[in-house]
């Protein structure tokens, strides 16, 4: 590494979200040197959250999403091509035109793709589509604009249950395919999965759970589909939304603790090697980040949030130009927002991780309350529904580990102040992937119900 | 009798100019126990804590000593600014839907026309007049008339309302020297006859109705309930006082701390489009509602190490934590160009200020407008008279000289 870490080349891999944030801190943290944005898609930087939201409803264009760029960058940007491999002993990333860039520092930032329906062929029917980038939702929302008669959606995590939302809000038809008890279940446990089961099926959406779509049929164009308990459904459109697959393929031979789970690094963004050792030069964050929290027990967290990829860019940049002892953690309390069915869903900390729910206020029956996730004792989540002003509050719970359940006293704590056991199944039940992922142990071993002494 | 708490000396009208050095005082003790066994929090990140947390309640009922604002109000319910959830959410989102989003996302926006319109008329009557008093002339009409159409009062009432709201106001003045039952009867008083006045335009708009908000109450809409006519009058009593007290505090307050800053003043004057950052500036460096006096935690509250107890008056000095050395750098330095200003001049949490977005246009309006206008404006008296009330601060006259 240089002496001056102001100084040198700096290329970041992946120009969305996590890559311009990155690029923005270096220069605002003064880093003079030269900066290179690789990025495979070819327009610059835009922002995926109203993909599934304003885009689907026609509110927005799909073209229209970009992300401000809040300074001047003095950057170059190599879009529309994709980094195949890295060399960390020559220090040059390889890119799929054959280029080569050199860099002194790295940052990985390549994110998430969406996963693709197993069967190719069934996937290639006219009619089948993912979402995750604005490509992709401007070719839906132009499908939707036709007015298919039925919509089917494969996947209830939050982005089905967004896409599902926004069609049902078109008036269009929509049935959602969901292998777990309910949606939302993986990310928020049964206590909301039934909830939102309830909402989306007064919203009028066919909702089929615990069930899987075992194939999608059609001669050139998706005609129906068939489920594991023997029906079948037409539908024009199928939606595929099993979760992301961390983009960390080009890092196979780069000899980084890169996996399907992401690429591992410390809490500050500096890459693993495959032997756990930290790198000195090559920093990851974003989707494609796995990382190490305490307030969850140093478990490795692996996270799609937006608010997530933006601290941890920062954090990223700040460390690529500060030496060590002024080096700062990635230590933000995950969190994230969703909006659906005429719900606003705000979720701090962890969920996943815990063993018992409450609600802390308001109620179920209202659809308008915070439920409160507590592991062994202490304080670990909080997600509101409809009423995310107190949330802070609980924020501050999660993060001086208070214990669970929360003292009571909420000025609109309605129904019984017991905890019931958060039910967070096994991921392998799921159809989609959690968007939050412990990837240290699976969340499936933290279903014992700790009763608290009382 | 013993020697004044700190909290006597806030409120008290010798320091209503300058309370400043008193807020600094404060924070020293982060969180201040008063004689009478209230407590004065005043620093930024424990107020910001309080106004999320959900023990701690709006609603003076829950205050263990007797209160007697409450004894005088019988016959009408509090307006949601003095209740909690899910009453509170209930009532705030009734009149938010035809106020704001997500029912009425353009209103606010669409009123940009008319205060500019209405700043204009008031600024062609100010023609010629060399000394102009920026309450009386500017900073008082201009949110009164907007808040009167808004609303769907008729502007020549105004002589009628501006007692009441005199009285109402005076009776939130927290001065724990002086005895308030008196005070705070006439503010009962005052606010049952503005009730009843308002309850009956309501009841004349459902007959008629316009493009208000009386008329949108009146009529209701059952997909999510309505307003009952007590609850029409409790809020509409709100939104007339809310939309014309602090308004005129804002502008007087903005023009008052530009006069003391020419620099600043000249500044924004040839760029006009400086003009939204720097309100957010004044909000924090002079906020129009200095404290919340009405909170009462529901359990046992610690705060900064000390237990404030159930049951107890709790009042949060929004002024002094936006002049917080350990949130704001260098607090009391007047910068309109401040980017780090998450003030809390509008409050936060679940009874941030439902009107911010009104306040925000009409002080940005009137500002560039006052800017645009006066050349050369002189401040031939400072600190100017104030008005009484140390929660709504701001001065009771601002004259202005023009060279
Ligand atoms: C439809 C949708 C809705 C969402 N809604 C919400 C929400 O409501 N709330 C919330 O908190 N979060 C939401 N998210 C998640 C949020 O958008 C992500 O957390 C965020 O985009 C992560 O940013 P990133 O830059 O790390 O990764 P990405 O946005 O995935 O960007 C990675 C970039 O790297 C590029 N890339 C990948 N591989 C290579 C390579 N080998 N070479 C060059 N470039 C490469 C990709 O093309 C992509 O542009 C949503 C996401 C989607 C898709």
């Amino acid at each position: 590494m240089h002496g001056e870490p102001r100084d040198g080349r700096i290329v970041i891999v992946g120009a969305s979200l996590t890559g311009l944030r990155a690029a923005e801190k270096l220069r605002e943290e003064g880093f003079t040197g030269s900066l290179t944005l690789v990025g495979e898609e070819p327009q610059p930087p835009y922002d995926r959250p109203p993909l599934s939201k304003q885009v689907l409803l026609g509110k927005v264009p799909a073209g229209h999403t970009g992300l401000p760029q809040r300074r001047e960058l003095d950057a170059q940007w190599k879009l529309g091509v994709r980094a195949t491999g890295l060399d960390p002993i020559e220090k040059r990333v390889l890119l799929a035109d054959g280029a080569e860039v050199p860099f002194d520092r790295l940052l990985i930032a390549t994110g998430t793709r969406a996963r693709r329906w197993p069967h190719p062929a069934e996937g290639a029917l006219d009619g089948v589509f993912t979402l995750r980038t604005s490509d992709e939702a401007r070719r839906l929302a132009e499908r939707l604009d036709a007015g298919p008669r039925r919509v089917l959606v494969i996947g209830a995590g939050f982005t089905g249950s967004e896409i599902a939302s926004a069609c049902r809000e078109r008036g269009l038809a929509v049935t959602v395919a969901e292998r777990g008890p309910a949606p939302l279940v993986g990310a928020l446990g049964g206590t909301l999965g039934a909830l939102a089961a309830k909402l989306q099926r007064a919203h009028g959406v066919d909702l089929r759970c615990g069930v899987t779509v075992t194939a999608l049929e059609g001669d050139g164009r998706l005609t129906g589909a068939q489920f594991s308990d023997g029906t079948r459904i037409d539908a024009d459109i199928a939606v595929v939304a099993l979760g992301a697959v961390r983009n960390t393929e080009w890092l196979v031979e780069s000899g980084l603790a890169a996996g399907p789970r992401g690429v591992t690094c410390d809490a500050g963004c500096r890459a693993f090697d495959m032997y756990g050792i930290v790198t000195d030069d090559i920093f990851a964050a974003g989707d494609v980040a796995r990382f190490p929290h305490p307030l969850f027990e140093y478990q490795l967290l692996s996270l799609e949030h937006w608010g997530n990829a933006v601290a941890q860019a920062e954090v990223a940049a700040h460390n690529m130009v500060n030496p060590g002892p002024r080096r700062r953690p990635h230590l933000t309390v995950p969190a994230f927002w969703s909006s659906q069915f005429g719900l606003n869903i705000k979720s701090v900390g962890v969920p996943t991780f815990s063993d018992q729910v409450v609600i802390a206020q308001g109620s179920l029956k209202d659809a308008r309350l915070v439920a409160v996730y507590g592991y062994r004792g202490r304080v670990t989540a909080a997600v509101s529904v409809n009423q995310a002003r107190s949330l802070e509050y609980y924020q501050r719970l999660i993060e001086t580990a208070a214990p669970f359940p929360p003292a009571p006293g909420a000025a609109d704590q309605i129904e019984s102040p017991d905890p019931v056991p958060s039910d967070v199944p096994d991921p392998k039940l799921l159809s989609h992937g959690p968007t939050v992922a412990l990837t240290g142990h699976l969340p499936d071993r933290r279903l014992t119900v700790v009763q608290p002494a009382r | 009798m013993a020697a004044d708490t700190l909290f006597q000396r806030i409120t008290d009208y010798a320091h209503r100019a300058d309370p400043y050095p008193l807020f600094a005082e404060l924070r020293e003790h982060r969180v201040a126990r008063q004689e009478d066994g209230s407590y004065l929090v005043g620093t930024y990140h424990e107020i910001e804590a309080l106004l999320h947390d959900p023990r701690v309640s709006s609603d003076r009922r829950n205050r263990t000593a007797p209160d007697e604002t409450e004894a005088g109000d019988a016959g009408l319910p509090p307006a949601f600014i003095g209740l909690d959830d899910p009453e509170h959410h209930r009532l705030r989102n009734l009149a938010m839907r035809s106020f704001g989003p997500p029912h009425t996302p353009g209103r606010i926006n669409a009123m940009h026309g008319e205060i500019s319109r209405i700043v204009k008329d008031l600024l062609a009557g100010l023609e010629g007049k060399k000394r102009i008093d920026i309450v009386d002339d500017f900073a008082y009409p201009l949110p009164v008339t907007v808040i009167c159409r808004l609303l769907g009062v008729p502007i020549e009432d105004e002589p009628r309302f501006r007692q009441w709201s005199d009285a109402i106001v005076t009776g939130i003045d927290p001065n724990p020297k002086e005895d308030p039952a008196e005070r705070q009867r006439a503010a009962a008083e005052a606010r049952k006859t503005m009730a009843l006045y308002l309850g009956d335009l309501a009841e004349k708009r459902r007959e008629h109705p316009s493009d208000d908000m009386l008329s949108a109450f009146a009529a209701g809409d059952d997909t999510d309930g309505r307003l009952t006519p007590l609850e029409i009058m409790a809020t509409s009593v709100l939104l007339l006082i809310a939309g014309h007290e602090t308004t005129v505090n804002l502008i007087t307050n903005g023009m008052l701390t530009l006069l003391r800053h020419p620099d600043q003043l000249a500044r924004l004057r040839s760029d006009p489009t400086l003009m939204p950052r720097a309100v957010e500036e004044l909000l924090r460096y002079e906020p129009p509602v200095q404290m919340l006096p009405q909170r009462t935690p529901l359990a046992d509250i610690e705060v900064a190490g000390v237990t404030i107890p159930k049951g107890a008056p709790l009042i949060l000095m929004l002024a002094s934590g936006n002049r917080d050395p350990e949130r704001f750098h260098d607090p009391d330095r007047f910068d309109p160009l401040r980017e780090d200003i998450q003030h809390l001049g509008f409050g936060s949490g679940i009874h941030s200020c439902f009107g911010a977005p009104l306040a925000r246009l009409e002080a940005q309006i009137a500002l560039n407008a006052l800017l645009q206008h006066l050349d050369t404006p002189r401040l031939p008296e400072d600190p100017p008279p104030y008005r009484r009330s140390p929660v709504l601060r701001g001065p009771r006259h601002l004259l202005v000289e023009r060279g």
